[in-house]
């Protein structure tokens, strides 16, 4: 039993990863009409960050924390700036290609420097240690992973669902050119929005620099899984993210625990199987 | 929405005739490559990448549907066929059926599953799925995993062709790849190519004319899937080895790359991209991950400076159709 546990917690956590690249996915889906490749290269950018800032500046987890979605949010903000606005009114699969290049372009300057091994992350000395839980022994570090991202992820989605500033945003999703004509600048809001997104991805960097190491390609595969994440959940609703990437992270946990082979793909084999059933995905409308 | 194409001309007799025109030259000077001495396994290869290209082509191009996942059927064709011929001990013209056998059961389970979905979830399916494969294939006992299929036999093709001999091989390869070519010519002109490009420009007058366009984009994919697998089949024989490099995301996005830089919807493009790319690789091997950096940057420099690509730009400068 204590196996199992333990593979639920570590689904629990790649869930909370899940969660919070494709909420991020779907917020820039929502104005940019973009799927952004590059988010797994942005989300290693985060742990890189975190890493640079300790080990260059001194500066600690905590502050890595709230520093590094900044700093890789600008990044992102000035990538939106200087080459995704130029595709609006394009086909879609152009923001895919672009994107795909820029994450060709970063994870390839990152394994330049620091090749495909992992650099190490230690835990921050608040969060060491774990406690009995008496069914299991939970990891501090780990605990706080899950109930973080959480929070994060409930906070988006309150951002967005129910403040005056998401309002506009829904707002200006449906129909920019409207909202622009009530003096709303809308093409702010869309860097802002991919600023949003692309710190989402960075803080869920950061929150796995400890947990799995800093490596250059951590964000390549795991951007693959949460296409299929998004496939299933479909990109409509906030909260569906959030709960459909929770749900597959669990599953991919038991999945360890009970048929260990199939833990890489069963994410994908639940993908084939919401599409047989339900082509729209989850909680996705009609297209 | 703008389309792929801003101009695609209609299927004149002088366009027709740009094209033959293109073709014979394209033909003539692969065939006189041998007497060159161009290095000829860097052609070959390039060959067959560029009918990968081509294939892929055939669904972004005039299908309009963007596959970020056509290693798959690249690299399951590789494994069949290498399957086929070393432990098998088939003859090479049954072992390149294997593959395109493999490829084509694939390309119509996963086409029944991916073109459920429209547009950029397409790609992110059939992405998804290709995933899934390289999962399989890196678990499954007859790749060897890590280690791929290696030291293919070549063996003779019909029981004449002696495929060790770097000349035979090389004009087999050709033969094979401007056979592929001239089926995917046939497909784009034939009346079924023209109701693909009817759904690319505008997919629900297509509907309202009373097309099924679900079925032509099927279709669609299961031609560019088993084509694709020809190329798989093919390079078996080049490289002589199968592996999981064939199947991984990196591939597919070197073949929307190729496709790209060549210019997307036109035919001859793709030939010209897979050839680029390959040369860039080869002499830019010495970089390291350096070449990654540079495709990602010509794949940016392109969507934002060059959508057309080289033949698309030369295209539309000389107002032809290539």
């Amino acid at each position: 039993m204590q196996a199992l546990y333990a593979q639920l917690l570590v689904g629990l956590i790649n869930g909370s990863f899940y969660a919070l690249l494709s909420l991020g996915l779907a917020v820039i889906f929502g104005m940019l009409n973009i799927i952004n490749f590059a988010h797994g290269a942005l989300y290693m950018m985060g742990a890189f960050v975190a890493y640079f800032l300790l080990n260059l500046g001194g500066i600690n987890y905590w502050w890595a924390l709230l520093l590094a979605p900044i700093i890789v949010g600008i990044f992102g903000m000035i990538l939106e700036r200087t080459m995704l606005q130029w595709l609006t009114g394009l086909d879609h699969l152009y923001g895919l290609l672009l994107t795909f290049g820029i994450a060709l372009i970063v994870q390839g300057v990152f394994q330049n420097y620091f090749g495909s091994s992992g650099l190490p992350y230690a835990i921050p000395d608040e969060l060491k240690g774990g406690m009995n839980l008496g069914f299991m022994f939970l990891p501090i570090y780990r605990g706080w992973v899950v109930v973080f991202s959480l929070v994060v992820c409930l906070a988006t989605w309150f951002l967005i669902e129910k403040t005056r500033l998401g309002a506009y945003l829904r707002a200006a999703t449906e129909n920019p050119t409207l909202v622009r004509a009530f003096g709303v600048n809308v093409p702010r809001m869309i860097t802002l929005t991919y600023g949003l997104g692309v710190g989402l991805a960075a803080l869920a960097g950061v929150l796995s620099a400890p947990i799995n190491q800093v490596r250059p390609l951590m964000g390549a595969d795991l951007i693959i899984v949460v296409f299929a994440v998004v496939v299933i959940g479909g990109m409509g609703s906030i909260m569906g993210s959030i709960i459909t990437g929770f749900a597959l992270g669990v599953i991919e946990g038991l999945t360890k625990y009970f048929y260990p082979e199939a833990s890489n793909t069963v994410v994908f084999v639940l993908m084939v199987l919401v599409l047989l059933v339900k082509p729209t995905g989850l909680t996705g409308r009609a297209a | 929405m703008t389309t792929l194409t801003d101009d695609t001309l209609p299927a004149t007799p002088r366009a027709m005739r740009d094209e033959m025109i293109a073709f014979a030259l394209m033909a003539l000077l692969l065939a006189s490559v041998p007497f060159t001495g161009v290095y000829p396994f860097f052609v070959m290869q390039a060959l067959c990448f560029a009918l990968l290209a081509c294939a892929f082509n055939l669904l972004i191009g005039y299908g309009g549907l963007l596959s970020f996942g056509h290693a798959m059927f690249l690299g399951t064709a590789g494994y069949c066929s290498a399957h086929a011929l070393k432990v098998w001990a088939l003859p090479p013209e049954l072992g390149i059926l294997v593959g395109i056998a493999a490829a084509f059961v694939l390309s119509l389970i996963t086409g029944y599953i991916s073109i459920r979905r429209q547009g950029i979830y397409f790609s992110m399916i059939t992405l998804a799925l290709s995933q899934l494969l390289y999962f399989i294939y890196l678990q499954a006992p007859f790749t060897h995993g890590e280690d791929g299929i290696q030291g293919i036999p070549q063996g003779h093709m019909f029981g004449l062709f002696d495929l060790s001999k770097p000349t035979v091989l090389y004009y087999v390869v050709l033969a094979g790849f401007l056979a592929g070519f001239l089926l995917i010519f046939r497909i784009i002109n034939s009346p079924f190519g023209e109701v693909l490009k009817a759904i690319r420009e505008n997919e629900p007058r297509a509907i309202s004319l009373g097309y099924r366009t679900d079925q032509y984009k099927f279709l669609a994919f299961v031609l560019s899937g088993t084509l694709a697998g020809f190329a798989g089949a093919l390079k078996v024989f080049v490289a002589q080895n199968a592996s999981l490099t064939d199947v991984h995301w990196s591939m597919s996005g070197e073949v929307v790359l190729m496709t790209l830089v060549g210019g997307l919807g036109t035919i001859f493009g793709p030939v010209v991209g897979a050839f680029v790319i390959i040369a860039m690789q080869q002499y830019l091997a010495g970089f390291g991950q350096w070449v990654t950096v540079i495709q990602g940057s010509i794949f940016v420099i392109c969507v934002l400076t060059f959508r057309r690509g080289v033949i698309g730009e030369i295209a539309h400068y000389f107002r032809r159709s290539l």
